[in-house]
C-alpha cells in the first residue's frame, strides 16, 4: 500500500500540493485534474522521484525519503513522452537497460527481454532503432521497459495523451490486463470509468475521492 | 559513422565487440604503415570482404561514406593546393582514410550498442584509479548515440515551427527554443533514468557484477 501523511510540496515559493493524506490500496486508481492541479507532482512523489517538502510518503512501509532506490524497484513509472524515457538506440537494448542497472545475470536479462518483446508485441522490432518507431510503438516500448522490471505498482503519467485512437485502445487494453496496482494520471475520462477509485485534484488539494461513477461527474461539473 | 546496428545472422555479427575493435586497430596500423596505395587497397579489400560476409546492404553502407569522403576530399584537396604535392598523393590519402572509415562503419553496423558499451565500460575500468566512473562513461556513450537522431528531430521540429510563423533563417529563433527543449529533455531523461533503476551514486561496474545473482 502507498500512504501519504500530511504531504505538502512546493517548487521554491510556489506551493503545489497542500497537506494531502491518502492511503492508496485499490488495484486501479485514477488521478484526475486540470493543468497545474498538482497531479504529475503527486505521481512523482509516489515513487520517490521527488520527496515532499513536508510530510511523508511510504510504499509498503518504505519511506521514499530514505529508501528511494528500494521504492523505485517496487514502483514503476511510465512518463508521458516515451522519447525521453528510451535510453538505448534499439528496442531490445532499451528493454534490457533497467535489468542491467539492477545487475541481473545475463541469461535472466535475455530471458526477460525475450518475454517482454513477445508479450507486448514488439518482437518484430527487436533490432530496430527506437527513433524510427511510431509514437504508439514508442509508448509500448517505454511501457515494456518498465514492466519487464516486474514492479508491484505502476504509475502512468498521461499514457494516452500523445496517441491516436488505435494506440490509445491498445494501451488501455494493456493497462486492464496488468496484474499490478495501477495508478494513472490522466485527462482521459473514458479510460478510468471501470477503475476502482478516482481522485480529483484542484489547486493541490483533493476535492473528490471515490468510485469514478461519482467522482468523474463531480469533476466534469467543476470544470464547468 | 555512427551508423546504427543493422541486424543480420552472420559470423561478423557474432564476433565479440573487442575482437572487432582490436581488428580495426590492427588494420589501421597496417594501412598507415604500408607505403603508397597498398595500405588503402588492403583495407578496401578487407572492407569489401566484411561487407559481403556480414550480408549488409552495399548501397546503404556506401551512403554512410558519402559525407566523410566529401569532407576528406575537401581537406586533402586544400592541403594539396596550399602545400603542394601531386594528385596521386592526395588520392592515396583519401582512399586510405575512406577505407578505414568503411571498416569503422562496418564495426558499428555489426555490433550492438550494448556490446560496445559493455566493452568501453571494461576499458574505462582501467581509469578507475584516477577517479573515472566506468558505468557513467558507458551510459554517456549510449545516450550520445541514442540522442543524436532525437536532437535532429528536435531541430527539424523547431525549424518547421519557425517557418510556419514566417521565419525562414534566424539562428537566435532556432537556438532559444531548441535550448529550452534540450534542457526539458535532459530534465525528463534524468527522472526517467532514476525511475528505471539507474543509480548515479553507484560507482560499481555493471560488467564486473553482471554474473552476480543479486536482485
Amino acid at each position: 500500500m502507498i500512504e501519504l501523511r500530511s504531504v505538502t510540496h512546493a517548487y521554491g515559493d510556489r506551493p503545489v500540493l497542500h497537506d494531502l493524506s491518502l492511503r492508496l490500496a485499490e488495484r486501479r486508481i485514477a488521478i484526475l485534474g486540470g493543468n497545474g492541479s498538482g497531479k504529475s507532482t503527486l505521481a512523482r512523489l509516489l515513487n520517490g522521484l521527488i520527496v515532499p517538502t513536508a510530510g511523508s510518503v511510504t510504499v509498503d512501509g518504505l519511506d521514499t525519503r530514505t529508501e528511494g532506490r528500494a521504492v523505485r524497484q517496487r514502483v514503476g513509472f511510465v512518463f508521458q513522452n516515451p522519447d525521453t524515457q528510451i535510453v538505448y538506440p534499439t528496442v531490445e537494448e532499451d528493454i534490457a537497460f533497467g535489468l542491467k542497472a539492477r545487475k541481473l545475470p545475463k541469461d535472466e536479462i535475455a530471458r526477460r527481454v525475450t518475454g517482454a518483446l513477445e508479450r507486448y508485441g514488439l518482437d518484430r522490432y527487436r533490432h530496430q532503432p527506437a527513433h524510427q518507431m511510431s509514437g504508439g510503438e514508442k509508448q509500448l516500448l517505454a511501457i515494456a521497459g518498465v514492466l519487464v522490471l516486474e514492479p508491484a505498482y505502476v504509475i502512468f503519467d498521461e499514457p494516452t495523451t500523445l496517441l491516436d485512437l488505435r494506440n490509445r485502445r491498445k494501451v488501455i487494453e494493456l493497462l486492464r490486463g496488468l496484474p499490478q496496482t495501477v495508478i494513472v494520471v490522466t485527462h482521459d475520462l473514458d479510460m478510468v470509468k471501470d477503475f476502482d477509485r478516482a481522485l480529483v485534484l484542484e489547486d493541490g488539494r483533493v476535492v473528490a475521492d471515490g468510485p469514478p461513477a461519482e467522482t468523474v461527474p463531480a469533476y466534469i461539473e467543476r470544470l464547468g | 559513422m555512427l551508423g546504427l546496428y543493422l541486424h543480420r545472422e552472420s559470423a561478423i555479427h557474432r564476433l565479440p565487440a573487442g575482437a572487432k575493435l582490436g581488428g580495426l586497430l590492427l588494420v589501421t596500423i597496417i594501412v598507415l604503415a604500408l607505403p603508397g596505395a597498398w595500405g588503402a587497397l588492403a583495407a578496401g579489400l578487407a572492407g569489401a570482404t566484411v561487407l559481403v560476409v556480414a550480408k549488409l546492404p552495399i548501397g546503404r553502407v556506401l551512403m554512410e561514406l558519402r559525407a566523410p569522403v566529401a569532407m576528406l576530399t575537401l581537406l586533402f584537396g586544400f592541403q594539396s593546393l596550399l602545400a603542394g604535392g601531386g594528385w596521386e598523393e592526395t588520392a592515396v590519402a583519401i582512399a586510405r582514410f575512406a577505407a578505414l572509415i568503411l571498416l569503422a562503419t562496418l564495426v558499428t553496423l555489426t555490433t550492438r550498442v550494448m556490446d560496445m558499451v559493455d566493452l568501453f565500460e571494461r576499458l574505462f575500468g582501467l581509469l578507475r584509479p584516477v577517479g573515472v566512473n566506468p558505468a557513467k562513461m558507458a551510459l554517456m556513450l549510449a545516450l550520445t548515440i541514442r540522442f543524436i537522431p532525437l536532437l535532429g528531430e528536435q531541430v527539424r521540429e523547431v525549424r518547421m515551427a519557425q517557418r510556419a510563423r514566417g521565419v525562414e533563417r534566424n539562428i537566435a529563433a532556432l537556438f532559444v527554443p531548441l535550448l529550452v527543449k534540450i534542457l526539458t529533455m535532459a530534465d525528463d531523461l534524468t527522472a526517467a533514468l532514476e525511475a528505471r533503476g539507474y543509480d548515479p551514486a553507484d560507482s560499481g561496474s555493471q560488467a564486473a557484477t553482471k554474473n552476480s545473482t543479486q536482485r
